[in-house]
């Protein structure tokens, strides 16, 4: 319990950091960021002017403090400011129609790729010596260092471009409306194949690699020998005494690799361009739409650290050390 | 050869069957290496009476613990058993297939190892390992787990709501009786010790030790125990086994050895531990270092350090002799024409 | 076979009072990069691209911003690799474009890796506040995601230049590789010829840069090469969607112009392709030499190839076979 405390008081401070950089970043960059603003759109007036202002955050009459404490106050309130590329609508609620694009992408894929790819670690681990124990990890390592983007551009044109079995732009058929039918379903699933093939490939290795080798150095230990010793079977060895053990640095792992996932996600979105957060995002950059831009960094972060507490929640339940370590 | 998990067992004192439990003969374990091959032991041969308390003591190094990883057929790569038998009531462990071997596993032999902490998997509780043991040799009733489980935990002197916990709870000492209860499950014939009590400080060792000793009586297992600690098995052991560079230079009836060494390594040994009560004696140590087993000498491996050592011992290696209940591996005690 | 086939963990031999032995380390180093296949392709692609980055003159010979009318131009003898929008030369593109690649990798790698080093080994070695301190920026750091930082960084600059790029990728990459430095130093904190130095009464900056660093070696190697793997990656990821200075010659950039002007779409695959492939060789570069350090110093993970494992097992049957016949003679 203690333990979970802790880390949730490292998200609050974290979450803290990541809205003080938030607030500040815009102030200490080269360059007026109203500036930046103004030369984009053409012909600004001063009230429109002093409304882009007042969506940054920036009140020129009031003091830096409260300038922050405002920033705080409107956050909290779930007051992001209003878009400037996208016409004044609020930031908040342009978020809340890509988070579920985005969060059923990159979450799905990611927890596949977690589960799927520690259990080809573990087994490659326990066959050691076997071929496929000596082919994977080159293959693994190869894979990991090929950029998303690129893998992304090779399958689509491969199922796109030459064999034209698969799309490649968007979550679903342009100028469909978004409905909960079967057949939207069906092209959801259809347009989200290719992107999340390309999540897939690109971190699977990941996992596969910090697995086999912490499972490699787990099946050295005592405790699997003892277990030898008593009789288990093999499956209660590998699974319950040697897995159980191994997977625990990987789940630790879990919480440094999401920057990964999310730069991947961000690059395949846009390649495909799939409507959600990171694509937004670039679409906001491109707009030097800054509100946006500061809401999409902050709902991001958010995601991560509720990715992080979650798999820490599941560090705790699976050891049982940490529960009593504090 | 099934024990029964009722309480028949309790009360017999005496040996559970005739014929020795246990009969190694020529046993050889090697270590596969890229830089070549290491035998980490050599031709180690030895009975086992049923109930008998073997200790085999020695330096670190002398394969003591490979020994008894390869009679226990838990050894793993690059380690392997290059030659020789392993006699368990009768059947040939090292011939066995796997699935056979799982069968006498836990139920006729059990092993404590050095260290509980890294003994016992750390992230399930004592009474779920002991529960892995029960069902993995066909004990499925959730009672009578339970119940067997807390059986034997009351033997070693553990309360039974530390089934419950989790093995970096407990402290060292019960750490280590838990590893001995769980080896305790089916009753086995024989139990394989590891240098059980190294992990911990003397008290709990010689409390440790007693224990032991009297579950061995009650219940009348044998027991092999290996040690780097002569003066503890002293007390505790019918047999000696003296190891030194993966061969056996001595073994005998524990009082045989400690009274009238013949090996003189085993005299080194003896001189090494001073009696805590007898006259005041300078402290005397073995020069030199053992042999590398990559490279073992030609002759007896002891020889470089032998203060005893003839020509011959550098020449050849010396075969077990033969002198009353003793067996020793040195040319002193060759009959036809050696120094005495 | 059921039962698990593992290695043993092969004591290793412990170090005495003095450091660790640094100039056999050498030795073992070259040696284990000859026999292991990994670190072979590895360093043989790294040499490869080291020699096309030095000498790009002698591999192309257009000049890879030189404009042109034959925009859009697929692969021909010409242009082995057709042209881009601009009608630039693809493979001269390619080919020049390697040295900004490896230069970013290189120089993010290097600063990364000696920042992460000073926070990382000093927040381990002084202990108490600063520890404390340090030890919450870098879990900050971590925790943040860094792409979308990167980008917004790179919004506020426009056209960002090389230089800038290395900046802002060090000031993103420094943390995880300073966490893995401090846990390090820390264990190595009260190792025996450590306190040996204390005693001898030496100075604490000596300790550190005399004693520790050199103990260290093989975790600033993977580091480095660690760092390198993510400025390509990071760096090429965003050049390609537009953050970098788009008129610099470098594969990320290559790949931006092929995606806005739908290479894929128009048949010229070659545009697309090979700048990515290079990407990926690259990374792979790193990563292969990163990990058969990882095997050479962790002899457990090395693969135990079907064939050596066959030919163990052959000769020692041959040994059991003439060990029972020499004693039953």
């Amino acid at each position: 319990m203690r333990f979970i405390l802790r880390r949730a008081g490292f998200f609050v401070l974290t979450l803290w950091a990541a809205l003080s950089l938030n607030f500040f970043l815009p102030r200490i960059m080269p360059g007026n960021p109203i500036n930046n603003i103004i030369s984009k759109l053409h012909n600004v007036t001063p009230a429109q002017e002093r409304a882009i202002e007042r969506s940054l955050g920036i009140d020129n009459t009031a003091s830096i403090w409260k300038q922050y404490l405002t920033y705080f106050s409107n956050t909290a309130q779930g007051k992001l400011g209003l878009s400037i590329g996208n016409g004044g609508e609020p930031v908040s609620q342009l978020i809340r129609q890509a988070l579920p694009w985005t969060l059923g992408l990159v979450g799905v894929t990611t927890i596949l790729a977690f589960i799927i790819g520690t259990a080809i670690g573990a087994i490659a681990a326990w066959r050691r010596g076997s071929r496929l124990d000596s082919a994977l990890p080159p293959l693994f390592v190869f894979t990991t260092a090929i950029p998303f983007f690129w893998v992304g551009m090779m399958l689509i044109l491969i199922f796109s471009s030459v064999l034209g079995v698969l799309p490649s732009y968007g979550a679903y058929p342009l100028g469909t409306v978004p409905s909960f039918s079967i057949t939207f379903i069906g092209q959801v699933l259809e347009y989200a194949i290719l992107p999340a093939l390309t999540l897939l490939i690109t971190s699977i290795g990941g996992w596969v690699l910090t697995m086999r080798n912490t499972m490699v150095t787990t099946l050295t230990e005592d405790y699997v020998r003892m277990a030898r010793a008593k009789g288990l079977p093999a499956s209660k060895i590998m699974i319950g005494y040697a897995a159980r053990n191994a997977i625990l640095p990987n789940l630790t792992g879990f919480a440094m690799s999401l920057g990964f996932v999310v730069s991947g996600a961000i690059l395949v979105e846009y390649v495909f361009n799939y409507p959600g957060l990171g694509n937004m995002l670039l679409t906001a950059v491109n707009n030097v739409d800054y509100p946006l831009m500061q809401g999409l960094f902050l709902i991001i972060t958010v995601c991560v650290l509720v990715a992080i507490l979650l798999s820490d929640v599941a560090t705790a339940i699976l050891d049982p050390r940490t529960r009593t370590a504090g | 050869m099934a024990h029964a998990l009722a309480d028949d067992q309790h009360g017999i004192a005496g040996p559970l069957r005739q014929g020795p439990v246990l009969e190694v003969r020529d046993l050889s374990v090697e270590y596969v290496l890229e830089s070549g091959i290491v035998r980490a032991v050599d031709d180690v041969s030895f009975d086992l009476a049923p109930g008998e308390f073997l200790a085999i003591v020695g330096e670190s190094g002398c394969g003591k613990s490979t020994l008894l990883f390869g009679i226990a057929q838990l050894l793993s790569p690059p380690a392997e058993i290059s030659g020789g038998s392993v006699a368990f009531n009768g059947r040939d462990l090292v011939q066995l297939t796997d699935r056979d071997l799982a069968a006498v596993r836990w139920k006729d032999m059990s092993v404590v190892m050095q260290s509980a902490m890294n003994a016992l998997n750390p992230v399930t509780s004592v009474g779920a390992q002991f529960r892995d043991a029960m069902r993995a040799h066909g004990v499925t009733s959730g009672d009578e787990i339970h119940r067997r489980s807390v059986e034997v935990l009351k033997m070693v002197g553990i309360d039974p709501i530390h089934l419950k916990s989790y093995p970096h709870q407990l402290s060292g000492g019960m750490r280590q009786r838990s590893m001995i209860a769980m080896a305790m499950l089916f009753t086995p014939e024989l139990i394989i010790m590891d240098e059980p009590t190294s992990a911990l400080d003397v008290v709990a060792q010689r409390s440790l030790m007693a224990q032991i000793k009297d579950l061995q009586q009650e219940f009348g297992f044998a027991v092999i125990f290996v040690t780097h600690d002569m003066s503890l098995v002293r007390h505790f052991s019918d047999r000696l086994m003296v190891m030194y560079a993966g061969q056996v230079s001595e073994v005998g009836r524990t009082q045989q050895l400690f009274d009238h060494p013949r090996h003189p390594y085993t005299a080194g040994l003896m001189d090494a531990f001073p009696s805590i009560r007898g006259p005041r004696v300078p402290l005397t140590g073995i020069p030199g270092s053992p042999p590398d087993l990559a490279r073992p000498p030609a002759g007896c491996r002891f020889a470089p350090r032998c203060p005893r050592c003839m020509p011959r011992c550098e020449a050849d290696p010396p075969p077990e002799y033969q002198v009353g209940d003793v067996a020793v591996r040195c040319f002193l005690y060759d009959e036809a024409g050696g120094a005495r | 076979m059921a039962i698990p086939v593992t290695t043993t963990g092969l004591p290793q031999p412990a170090e005495g009072i003095t450091g660790p032995h640094r100039r056999s380390a050498l030795r073992r180093v070259s040696k284990a990069v000859r026999t292991n296949r990994k670190a072979t392709i590895g360093v043989v692609l790294m040499a490869i691209f080291i020699f096309v980055a030095l000498f790009p003159g002698l591999l192309a010979h257009q000049d890879p911003n030189a404009v042109s009318l034959h925009v859009l131009v697929p692969p021909s003898a010409a242009h082995l690799l057709g042209t881009d929008n601009l009608g630039r030369d693809v493979y001269a593109q390619v080919i020049y474009g390697t040295r900004n690649v490896l230069i970013l990798a290189l120089a993010v790698g290097l600063l990364t890796t000696a920042v992460a080093m000073l926070i990382g080994v000093a927040a381990a070695y002084l202990g108490g506040v600063w520890d404390s301190v340090l030890n919450f920026v870098t879990d900050v750091l971590l925790v943040i995601p860094i792409f979308p930082l990167l980008i917004i960084i790179a919004a506020y600059l426009p056209n960002a230049g090389n230089s800038v790029l290395i900046l802002v990728l060090t000031f993103t990459g420094w943390s995880y590789t300073a966490r893995q430095l401090r846990s390090q130093a820390q264990s190595l904190r009260n190792r025996d010829f450590l306190l040996a130095a204390r005693v001898r009464g030496e100075r604490s900056l000596y300790i550190i840069v005399v004693e520790i660093l050199p103990t260290m070696t093989s975790l600033l190697l993977a580091s480095f090469l660690n760092n390198a793997l993510y400025a390509v990656l990071a760096g090429s990821g965003l050049q390609f969607i537009g953050l970098g200075n788009s008129n610099n010659v470098s594969w990320g950039t290559t790949l931006y112009w092929a995606q806005q002007n739908n290479a894929l779409g128009s048949g010229l695959y070659a545009w697309a392709i090979v700048p990515g492939a290079c990407i990926a060789l690259m990374g792979a570069a790193f990563a292969f030499i990163n990990y058969a350090f990882d095997e050479i110093g962790n002899p457990a993970l090395r693969p135990l190839t079907a064939a050596k494992a066959r030919k163990a097992a052959e000769a020692s049957t041959k040994r059991r076979l003439a060990s029972h016949g020499a004693r039953a003679r």
